[in-house]
């Protein structure tokens, strides 16, 4: 009887997804000690509200920027440029919306969006040539963005904060919609989207098939340059839609702090999502719980009351922790540190028996 | 006569992975001064017993007495430092490093924290002397080749102080006279009175090198019996069994192409075509229903020609025409879309993408063909995958099984099987039978032989001359990236072939 059932949950731990989906929830009862009413969600003029809704609206950026970033990832790659492209069509965005006679017209604010996104597009198009075309280390082809794209953002918004007053842009990242918040919409389907894109094609196979070995990938015929400019591609426009909803959510755009670090969360995210660096399988569902996690240790360190002053600390300590349980390595050894020494000790009693006749 | 104690003795080794017994109470004993082979098929358990006695995995069951005292290795590091080392099939040394720096990195002599590089390189240049290695010792490693490097590898393990060597199949990819040198040199390690694991597949070498043999089959010990005393017929029978006709069959086949054969025109035909460094231009016309094989030593330009084929690698020279039509072969992609494929012998680096499952990596090919857009079904893909496991009986028959777990026999099936789903006209096949075991072996010769019958047309490339001729319908002789010559299997014998190798020219 314990037999099976401790069977059945080393089965469940053995899930890729059981250790951070655990530690997400445990990270979320421990607000519930602080705030009694955390896991309240009601409807206040007609928008959802709860610290719950908060987190995922907050986290949406995050989750669109690491959305993409699994799949760059997956090919062995990696993005650095993210937070520069969030900046960037950002400000390109208000700078339009800012130049309108008319700041609320919707025809000016999806022009905005429009060439924002557009822009975007051809950011990765430009990732993807050094990458695949170039050959190009993608750690060194994405700083180039990384650096040049801040300084992109900020000529688009002359070194000022761009401050915006339009009603339809605000909608993107703060607004809502049939009562739920819009950007968190946006979210759920972007990565619909994405699932639709990796599973139900063979994009998701051909995506771990390059990352897991690409000589392998090349010689059984796959376009793997295709394959991985499209990652990239993919992966700028969702920090493209991402730079949206953070501009949007503050109706300004500032070239230098937007977005600024976003890249590390979203390579955090992924990683936690089980998700290795070293490319191959990958998991858009970890990646949202990844996501989620980042969020609700931000929220927490607010409502527990850390000081501010070590929030970064506290921040870097969880992560830490969560890392490690997720590692089975690590826990192999704290749980064989426990049992190692008697069974050695087994051994020992055992060739004494046998050298004692 | 009394034995002399063993210096290692495994007892009753039990090793289950979930779903299956990899090992179910093995007993093996080793003794100082011989050469003890470990044999059997794929799937055997030669491996899992090599890594329960190095501490890579925990054993469920069983006893290891190392000079009588019962150890359990927490790893390869462990165990090199009780005396217990491998020198694997692929090397595991820094090729960036030189000789000397592979040879002591991790324990090197050090005066107050600082390195004796000196020292480093006369006790290098001493150990390689030993070995009557003719190297230079502070030159990059990389730049030897492979069986040099394995030699290094082996002064390392015996500078550790190895009473135990473990050879985990280190010829595969060495040529003759490669393998002379280190049998050369486990002679001379025997006669010092270290105990050697050797594990290979080449019956041959068993009985140049060995004096005792252990044989497994599924995880079971089958028998330990004195090499001078097991005739080579007794000890293929001990490795599988009852599949031993399966061998004698084949050389049943007819040996030269049908004349109807030669007068159509080839499926692919190549023409002067050649790279510079790599091959020199060569003429070479596969027909359909027709093996030919490509012989030569190690470096003689085979892998070459078969990677030009199959546009691996780009031509400089020449042209390649399928079916009398001239094509351009630029990449993989286009080679496919002409119905060439192209199984490597790296099937690791090169062919398995190993943290993919078997149906994964069996549709591959045809699902690269396709392009990502078109998915094939997912009932399609069953079909498909069930059909060759069951055809090539790849085992455990389980496609949802990560390639990574399977054996070496296993996994070159699967690699075959991608290739087969997508219907080729030209099968390249680089070693398909390296490093496999016999009974896997004759599957693949029969798989080929029964391919040619089905109108496919077959590149065999192997190390092994026998098994060239064997299969063969045209056999083309390479020799230092030179096509020699190309002639009709009839009545070809080995040593004929031998001899254009060595001379360099048609005899």
């Amino acid at each position: 009887m314990t037999a099976s059932l401790s069977g059945h949950m080393s089965a469940l731990t053995r899930r890729r997804l059981f250790w951070p989906v655990t530690i997400l929830i445990v990270l979320l009862l421990a607000n519930l000690l602080f705030t009694p009413d955390f896991f309240k969600i009601e409807i206040r003029g007609g928008h959802l509200y709860g610290s719950l809704i908060d987190i995922v609206r907050f986290g949406a950026p995050l989750i669109m920027v690491a959305l993409g970033m699994t799949l760059v990832i997956a090919t062995r790659g990696i993005d650095l440029s993210v937070g520069s492209i969030v900046a960037i069509c950002g400000a390109l965005a208000c700078l339009w919306i800012s130049g309108q006679d008319d700041q609320n017209s919707v025809a000016g604010v999806l022009t905005a969006v429009g060439l924002a996104l557009g822009l975007a597009l051809v950011l990765g198009l430009w990732n993807g040539f050094l990458v695949a075309g170039v050959g190009m280390q993608p750690i060194i082809a994405t700083l180039i963005l990384m650096v040049a794209g801040r300084g992109l953002a900020q000529l688009i918004t002359d070194g000022q904060i761009i401050t915006i007053n339009s009603t339809p842009y605000k909608l993107i990242g703060g607004g809502y919609w049939l009562t739920v918040p819009f950007s968190i919409l946006l979210a759920l389907g972007a990565v619909a989207l994405a699932v639709a894109l990796t599973r139900r094609t063979a994009l998701g196979m051909l995506i771990e098939s390059v990352g897991g070995n690409a000589e392998a990938s090349r010689l059984a015929g796959i376009g793997s340059r295709r394959i991985i400019v499209m990652v990239y591609v993919f992966c700028a426009f969702c920090a493209g839609i991402a730079g949206l909803m953070i501009s949007s959510n503050v109706s300004s755009a500032d070239g230098n702090n937007a977005g600024l670090w976003i890249e590390l969360d979203a390579i955090l995210a992924v990683v936690i999502g089980g998700t290795s660096l070293a490319g191959g399988r990958f998991s858009i569902g970890g990646t949202v719980v990844g996501a989620l996690l980042i969020q609700a240790l931000s929220t927490t360190i607010y409502t527990v009351g850390v000081p501010p002053e070590t929030t970064l600390l506290f921040k870097a300590l969880v992560v830490t922790v969560v890392c490690l349980i997720q590692s089975p390595a690590f826990r192999a050894k704290v749980f064989q540190r426990r049992r190692r020494p008697s069974a050695r000790a087994a051994a020992r009693e055992k060739t004494k028996v046998e050298v004692a006749p | 006569m009394a034995e002399p104690a063993a210096i290692l003795a495994m007892t009753g080794i039990t090793k289950e992975f979930p779903g299956v017994k990899a090992l179910s109470d093995v007993d093996f004993r080793l003794f100082p001064g011989e050469v003890h082979a470990l044999m059997g098929e794929n799937g055997a358990g030669k491996s899992t017993l090599i890594k329960a006695l190095t501490g890579v995995y925990d054993i469920d069951g069983g006893e290891i007495l190392l000079e009588g005292e019962a150890v359990r290795f927490t790893g390869p590091l462990q165990a090199q430092q009780a005396g217990v080392s491998t020198v694997y099939q692929e090397i595991n040394l820094c090729p960036n490093l030189s000789v000397a720096e592979n040879i002591f990195i991790g324990r090197e002599p050090r005066r107050l924290g600082a390195i004796q590089w000196k020292k480093i390189h006369r006790r290098a240049t001493e150990l390689l002397r030993r070995l009557r290695l003719d190297i230079d010792a502070s030159a990059l490693l990389g730049t030897y080749s492979i069986a040099v490097q394995q030699m290094v590898a082996i002064a390392r393990a015996i500078d550790i102080s190895a009473k135990v060597l473990i050879f985990d199949e280190p010829t595969s990819s060495l040529d003759a006279k490669e393998c002379e040198q280190l049998f050369r040199v486990m002679r001379q390690l025997k006669d010092e009175g270290i105990a050697i694991l050797f594990v290979t597949h080449f019956l041959d070498q068993v009985y140049e090198v060995t004096d005792r043999v252990t044989v497994l089959r599924n995880g079971r010990l089958v028998g330990e019996r004195l090499t001078a005393e097991l005739a080579q017929i007794d000890l293929v029978a001990m490795m599988i069994g009852k599949e031993l006709e399966v061998l004698e069959q084949l050389d049943e086949q007819p040996k030269s192409s049908p004349a109807a054969l030669q007068d159509a025109s080839p499926v692919v035909a190549a023409s002067e075509l050649g790279r510079d460094g790599a091959v020199a231009p060569f003429n070479l016309a596969i027909h359909r229903g027709e093996v030919v094989g490509l012989a030569g030593l190690l470096g003689s330009g085979r892998t070459e020609v078969a990677r030009l084929l199959f546009g691996a690698d780009r031509a400089d020279h020449g042209q390649i025409r399928v079916d009398g039509t001239t094509v351009a072969v630029r990449n993989p992609r286009t080679a496919m879309a002409h119905g060439i494929a192209f199984c490597s012998e790296n099937r690791r680096t090169e062919g398995l993408v190993e943290d993919l499952t078997v149906r994964e990596n069996i549709i591959l090919a045809l699902q690269a063909e396709r392009g990502w857009s078109r998915p094939i079904p997912r009932r399609r893909q069953e079909e498909l995958v069930d059909k060759y496991i069951k055809a090539l009986r790849i085992t455990p028959a389980n496609p949802d099984m990560v390639v990574r777990n399977l054996s070496g026999g296993n996994q070159q099936k699967v690699l075959l099987a991608r290739w087969l789903i997508t219907e080729p006209r030209l099968l390249i096949l680089d070693e398909p039978t390296r490093g496999i075991d016999v009974g896997a072996k004759a599957e693949i010769q029969r798989l080929v032989v029964s391919l040619a019958d089905g109108g496919m047309a077959v590149l065999f490339i192997s190390a092994e001359l026998e098994e060239v001729l064997r299969l063969s319908h045209k056999i083309a002789v390479l020799r230092d990236r030179h096509l020699v010559t190309e002639m009709p299997n009839d009545g070809v014998d080995v040593e004929h072939v031998m001899r254009i190798i060595a001379s360099g020219a048609a005899v």
